[in-house]
């Protein structure tokens, strides 16, 4: 089996053949199909439990604190323990909540950034599913945890859960038009929805550098809106601890709880993991065109390395976003989708594409 | 066309104050120097208190086991909530006079809301605040204290 750290391809196809070669192909999908979906598991699981200890960790330092570091070196199993703490935790049964509607909506909301994980290239063949509509599609399943949201909000009969949730319907309904328009803006430059064709077009340099102003632009609203659209501050009204208790999940606890918990750090991978993709390159290593030696170097770095610093240098400017800005009010924040970004976004567009249409980008 | 301007010039105005908001945290983040945040069960031997911190009420006492309460009960009557008994004594002085002195001063820590007023209104400034902050016990009875120490005595010259 050749194993390549540059190239996944030839890896993933031999396994492939492997499992054709000893069973139907019918059976071999199916065991396929199970391999990557314990794998993005695993990952899902790994990724997430990290995600809520380097949040607590770049807040704290943004705060002049220390943060978690009682358990183990550094606090680095401090998570763990919280999961296994939510683990034993009782799961409260609420009288009067619409009792399906409020066992599902958690595993709606988790259901929707596991759908999107599996489209998200994460190294050269390193790529569960590969469709030709893969920014649409993205953008999609990752709105659609939304619903979940919803039927939480609805299901927990308690108004500040109710309106936490018709505050987080607004909120996405607004800033999915950013966030897709933004990525339109990066697609109209490479000219493919395929997520495989976006990073290869990205090979003699990124995506922000090749179309200059209107990808600026375009990134800078794709980073406020997808911090908007995964209910992060100074976004988070959905929950807004002083307002609504904790708004949506207010009646949740145990594990249910720590779905929503979990949903939000992957929800904030995914975007993350989407703007470096589309706008950095993704796996691609940074090339200069005309550089010969200099990208050699940088080929010498796994593209899987390259695309979780891209992803981590995202993610911690989101953070850095949540913990420096007070959380906005709901009108300033329609008034801040609807009279800023979005004219903005439409006008950017144009920018692009006349960009594109005069080639005046590199 | 002036709206159009103030348009745009709101838009960078917020921005930059963004920015200024931006760039304190991402100071902090890159210093980790300037955390303030005390290690406390490690940092023990080293830890000083703040003058104004108000652990406990106490009474000082100087070298020679004097203290300076005359007993007069004030800080009993000022204390909101009845943390404070004083008991006193009569004794006979040596001039032949009956002279009323403090016998025990009984404190309730488990009961005083640290408001001050007792150290305050203290007429002979007898009472001061002492920097002792652990204070859990497993027994509420350790909590009452006797603030006047055994065999101690009113300061000369303190009426
Ligand atoms: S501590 Fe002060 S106020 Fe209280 S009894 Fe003694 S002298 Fe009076
Ligand atoms: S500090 Fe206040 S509550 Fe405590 S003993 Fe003195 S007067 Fe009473």
């Amino acid at each position: 089996m050749a194993f390549n750290i540059y190239d996944f391809t030839s890896f993933t196809q031999s396994i492939d053949q492997g499992l054709n070669s000893v069973m139907p192909a019918f059976w071999a999908m199916i065991t396929e199909m199970v391999i990557i979906g314990v794998a993005i598991l695993a990952f899902y699981a790994l990724v997430g439990l990290f995600l809520v200890y380097a949040e607590r960790k770049v807040c704290a330092f943004m705060q002049n604190r220390v943060g978690p570091n009682r358990v183990g070196p550094y606090g680095i199993i401090q998570t763990i323990a919280d999961l296994i703490k939510l683990l034993m935790k009782e799961l409260v049964e609420i009288k009067k909540a619409d009792k399906l509607l409020f066992t599902i909506a958690p595993f709606i909301v988790i259901i929707a950034s596991f759908m999107a994980i599996a489209a998200i290239p994460f190294a050269k063949g390193l790529h569960a599913i590969d469709f030709n509509i893969g920014v649409l599609y993205v953008v999609a399943v990752s709105s659609l945890g939304v619903v979940g949201i919803l039927i939480a909000g609805w299901s927990s009969n308690n108004k500040y859960s109710l309106i936490g949730a018709m505050r987080s319907g607004a909120q996405i309904v607004s800033y999915e038009l950013s966030v897709g328009l933004s990525l339109i803006t990066a697609c109209i430059l490479v000219g493919s929805l395929q997520l495989s064709t976006i990073v290869e077009s990205q090979a003699d340099g990124w995506l922000i550098f090749k179309g200059h102003i209107p990808a600026v632009i375009a990134f800078l609203i794709y980073l406020v809106a997808s911090t908007a659209e995964t209910n992060r501050g100074p976004f988070d009204l959905a929950e807004a601890e002083s307002e609504l208790t904790a708004g949506f999940h207010v009646e949740y606890s145990g594990i249910k709880f720590a779905f929503f918990f979990l949903a939000e750090y992957m929800n904030m991978f995914i975007v993350a993991s989407i703007g470096a993709t589309i706008f950095w390159g993704g796996w691609m290593p940074l090339h200069i065109g005309g550089w010969g030696s200099f990208n050699m170097v940088m080929d010498y770095i796994p593209p899987f390395v390259w695309y979780i610093g891209k992803t981590a240098v995202i993610i911690w400017i989101m953070m850095w976003f949540k913990w420096t800005f007070p959380r906005l009010r709901i009108d300033q924040l329609l008034t801040l989708e609807w009279k800023y970004l979005l004219p903005i976004n439409l006008f950017n567009i144009l920018l692009m594409a006349f960009i594109v249409l005069m080639g005046w980008h590199f | 066309m002036k709206d159009f301007f103030n348009y745009f010039s709101e838009i960078f105005k917020g921005v930059a104050s963004l920015f200024r908001g931006m760039r304190v945290t991402g100071y902090y983040f890159f210093h980790p120097g300037q955390i303030v945040t005390q290690q406390y069960p490690e940092n023990r031997k080293t830890l000083v208190m703040l003058d104004r911190f108000k652990g406990e009420v106490i009474m000082p006492h100087n070298e020679n086991n004097e203290h300076k309460c005359t007993g007069c009960g004030i800080c009993e009557l000022n204390c909101p909530n009845g943390s404070i008994e004083i008991i006193s004594k009569q004794i006979l002085t040596d001039e032949g006079k009956k002279k009323r002195i403090i016998d025990q001063h009984i404190y309730h820590l488990d009961m005083c809301t640290f408001c001050s007023l007792c150290v305050k209104t203290c007429p002979s400034d007898a009472l001061a605040w002492g920097q002792e902050f652990e204070h859990a016990v497993y027994d509420r009875s350790k909590l009452t204290k006797v603030l006047n120490q055994a065999g101690s005595q009113l300061m000369k010259g303190v009426e």
